[in-house]
This record gives C-alpha cells, structure tokens and sequence, in this order.
C-alpha cells in the first residue's frame, strides 16, 4: 500500500444518472492532488464515497491503506473531511466548535488545540463569538481549522476557496500548502483551473464520470500539440488543456 | 466506553443551544400555561369533570400537551444539523454511530423535563394540589418520562426526513390535538357515541388517568398497564423506523 487514496473502476449513479462510470485514481503519500470538473462533474460525489458518507455502486477505493466499503471505522480514523458548504455550529463560538472536535477526537488539551487553530487561521479575535456573526471566510476558515484538529494523515477538501474573497482564497491555499509540507495528504477539488495550476502536484481532471487525464501540470502541458508558427512561445494555459482533451475525447 | 463519551460531548453541545436560547423552553411551556388558564378561568366554570377542583383533573392532560409541544423543538434541532451538514461531518469523524442521535434525545428529556416543572409550578399557583407520596410523585414522573422518550424518538423521524423547517415541526400538531379528543378536558362520558369510543381507545385517555389517578393520590389501576403498553408500543415503533431513517439519510 503506497497510495494514500487508490481508487480503482469506481461507479455511481443515482436512479438514471450515471454520475460517475469508472473512476481510477491514485493520491501518493504526502502530495496535493486537485481534482478538476465542472459543476455536476461528480466531485462531490467521489469525495462523499471516500470519506465513507456515501456507498459506490461498483468498484474499490481504499484510504490510508482501508477499503472505504469494508472498513469505513478505520478510514474515518484516517481522513477528515471539509464539505463543500461550511458545516459549522452557528450557535457555538469559533472557539467552541474546535474543542467540540478535539474532544470527540479524543486529542489531548482540547482547549489548547482549539486556540492553536484559531491563531493558526487567523481567527484568534473571533474565537470568542458566535459563529453566527462570522463572514462567509471566517466560517470556512473555521471549518477548514476544525477538519485539521487531531492531525488526521489524509484531508479531502470539496471546493475549499468556493465563494471566498481573493484574500480568504489566498489564505487558505497557504494552509493547504502548509499541510502539505507537514506530510499530509490532500485530494481537494476545484472548479477553477488556477487553483489546480497553484496548489496541485497533480492534477486529474474528471468529466463525463471519469477521469480523463491525470498528471502534472508539466505532463498535462505537453498534451497539447507544441506551438509551430508563433513568434513568441506561449505557455498554453490550463484551460487550454482542458478545453483541448474535453474536445479531443469529445461529446458523442 | 466511547460511545458514552460521544454522547456526553454532543449532549454538552446541545444542551448549550438551549441555554443559549431558552426562549424555546419558554414557548415550550408558554402554550400549555395559557391552555391552563383558559380552561381553569373561562372555560372551567361550565365543564362538570366531576373532581373537586378542575385544575386538579386538566393537569395530566396539560402536561401531555407540554410534552408534544417540546418535542417538536427535538425534530427543528436535529433539521437544523442536518441541514448545516452538521450530521455528516460527525459521520465522516470516529464517533459512535448512535452517539449523535441519542445527545438529541437526552437534550430532549432535559427540556422537556424544565418545560413540565414550569407547567406545574403555574399549576401550583393556580391552585392545583395534590395528594401523591414520594412513589406516586415517581410514578408520575416515570409514565411522563418514558411518554417523552417515545415521542422524542417519533420526532427524530421528520427532523431526519423533513425538507421543511415546517415540516419538521408540523407533525406536532395532531400530538398537540389528540388531549381535546380524551379525558384530558371533560370526562368522555359526555361525548357522542364513534367520538366517546375513540377517545377511550386512544393512548392519551389511558395515559391522563393513570397521571390523574396518581396525583389523586389513589392507585391507577389497568389505565396505568394500558398506559405503559402504548408508551412501550409508541417507543419500540418510533425508534425502529427513525434508526432506519438516520440510516438511510447517511449511509
Ligand atoms: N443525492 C442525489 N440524488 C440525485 N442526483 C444527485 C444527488 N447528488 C448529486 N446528484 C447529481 O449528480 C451529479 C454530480 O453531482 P456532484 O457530485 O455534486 O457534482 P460536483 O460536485 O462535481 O458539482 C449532478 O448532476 C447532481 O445533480
Ligand atoms: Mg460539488
């Protein structure tokens, strides 16, 4: 077991929907993956699958080295997961919710933990109120923080920056980053390829229910035919990619 | 062990929504308070229950009133976490998979247990008495207790399966209503024939008199068997049906 997320001829569909028709996918130890499709590609439901909240129709999947299907115990003990709408107590202070996790994470000293996160996100001030009265990048800052208590080895992230102001964004790609040099493991997805480009060490880019490519940015670059007549050479941008193998594999 | 850890922990934290906003026990045993009044002061002169004061015989009901009126307040909260994907994150967490279902019914008793004695002590000041020990006074408290425990979990299932905040809310009202329809208010005695059948079958009529009966002082007799069997019933239906609905709701 060398990956921390496989993933391997994944389905689902529900009723006549064939969201997802055979996923591979593999997340190596420690690096960032960012999983790209357009709205109603499926992201959401392949991250529910692996974060045990959702069953696959076919197909194995396996976190952390335990089968999502088998051994969803074990697989929570392993991941946490940031939903793609922030899942924060309005009624509790910021401050709260994060011992409420760290006391149902059994971490010791909840109440340091918690001030280490808020300080981490730059929530210390806000800590003390309500999460009520906090701004759309406050609560997902404070949703992200509370995902990461306890250290857990791998972190899905369903859309982390979704609705969040250039600044918010920018902080919270610094986090993710930061976990990762902390050697965590990270399959966050994304709608907006300059998230993918800034952030990922691979890219997979998931349409029509599978993924399609898979790679670096360097090796999904090189998919594109090299540029022929141009006078000055210009790095074709993700989207081009994108738009290229959407087109390439093409509609029916 | 760390199922009741996880309980405790959830419970703390539903626990401190209602401290925070105590105006739901406060509307929760305002409705039930005013029925009171209404009953003993305007309405209660022209009813003949036959007890010597009316106070005395309308308070079983009232209490069975407060009960339904609270629960509703259990199925909102579990429809509000839900729809915050409050639910799901716990799932996605190592936590004890009945733990998070169970805090919302614990927080359940403990209100509605503040809501009852609140209702009483208007009771009190209105002049209700009564003749219980210690063991009727237990008693009483056991058959409401468990009536609590049997409706909080019916109430799980639209807090799990609503679509609405009103929808969540809305299946109280027939609970709210069921009392009218009973011994709760005039003996059924005075009701016409299909009407007086109903109320006598119902679980309320058997449920007030057994409560009656204690308060009075006297023993309850078959109401309080007749009582129980329905209360068991009630729990043992509900609690199947909502496990299966939080077990559909999330995998
Ligand atoms: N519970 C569900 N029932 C029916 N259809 C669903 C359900 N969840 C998602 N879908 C549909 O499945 C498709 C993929 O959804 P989703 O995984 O949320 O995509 P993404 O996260 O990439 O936007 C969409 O067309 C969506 O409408
Ligand atoms: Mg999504």
């Amino acid at each position: 077991m060398t990956a921390a997320v496989a993933v391997r001829g994944i389905e689902k569909s529900y009723g006549d929907l064939h969201v997802l028709t055979g996923v591979d996918l593999e997340v190596a130890r420690g690096s960032i993956v960012a999983l790209l499709g357009s709205n109603g590609a499926g992201k959401t439901t392949l991250v529910r699958i692996l974060s045990t909240l959702l069953k696959a129709d076919a197909g194995e999947a396996s976190v952390a080295g335990h089968d999502v299907a088998s051994a969803p115990a074990e697989v929570r003990m392993s991941i946490s997961l940031t939903g793609q709408f922030a899942a924060v107590d309005e009624i509790l202070t910021g401050r709260e919710n994060l011992v409420l996790v760290a006391r149902l994470r059994r971490v010791p000293d909840p109440g340091g933990v918690a001030d280490a996160q808020l300080a981490r996100f730059g929530l210390a001030e806000a800590g003390a109120r309500r999460v009520g009265t906090y701004s759309g990048g406050m609560r997902r800052r404070l949703d992200i923080a509370m995902s990461l208590v306890g250290d857990p080895p791998v972190v899905f992230l369903d859309e982390p920056t979704t609705g969040l102001d250039p600044q918010a964004r920018r902080e919270v790609w610094a986090a993710v980053r930061a976990l990762a040099d902390g050697g965590t493991t990270v399959l966050l997805t994304t709608q907006t390829l300059d998230e993918a480009e800034h952030l990922a060490d691979r890219i997979a880019i998931l349409h029509e229910g599978r993924i399609i490519v898979d790679g670096t940015l360097a090796e999904l670059r090189a998919l594109i035919p090299a540029p022929t007549v141009e006078h000055v050479e210009k790095q074709p941008t993700l989207e081009e990619v994108f738009l290229a193998v959407v087109g390439a594999k093409g509609t029916p | 062990m760390t199922a009741l850890t996880d309980t405790a922990v959830l419970t703390g934290r539903s626990l401190r929504h209602i401290t925070r906003s105590p105006d739901t026990i406060i509307t929760t045993a305002l409705m039930p308070i005013a029925f009171l009044l209404l009953f003993v002061y305007v309405l209660g002169g022209a009813i003949d229950a036959g007890a010597a004061s009316y106070v005395d015989y309308l308070l079983p009901g009232i209490l069975v009133i407060t009960i339904a009126s609270s629960i509703s307040y259990t199925a909102f909260r579990l429809y509000l976490d839900l729809q915050a994907g409050i639910l799901e994150r716990f799932q996605t967490m190592p936590i004890a998979r009945p733990s998070v279902l169970w805090s919302h019914v614990l927080t359940s008793l403990v209100a509605t247990s503040v809501a009852l004695a609140a209702v009483i002590a208007a009771a009190l000041v209105m002049g209700f008495r009564s003749d219980a020990g210690v063991l009727g006074w237990l008693a009483v408290a056991g058959i409401l207790g468990s009536l609590t425990l049997a409706l909080t979990w019916l109430a799980v299932i639209p807090g799990l399966t609503a679509t609405s905040p009103d929808g969540a809310t809305g299946f109280a009202y027939p609970l709210i209503l069921l009392p009218f329809v009973s011994s709760a208010f005039v003996p059924t005695e005075t009701m016409p024939g299909p009407v007086r059948w109903f109320a006598e079958h119902q679980p309320v009529t058997s449920i007030v008199d057994a409560v009656r009966a204690l308060l009075a002082g006297q023993a309850p007799g078959a109401d309080l068997w007749i009582a129980l069997a329905w209360v068991g019933a009630i729990l043992a239906v509900a609690y199947i049906l909502a496990t299966a609905a939080y077990r559909r709701r999330i995998g």
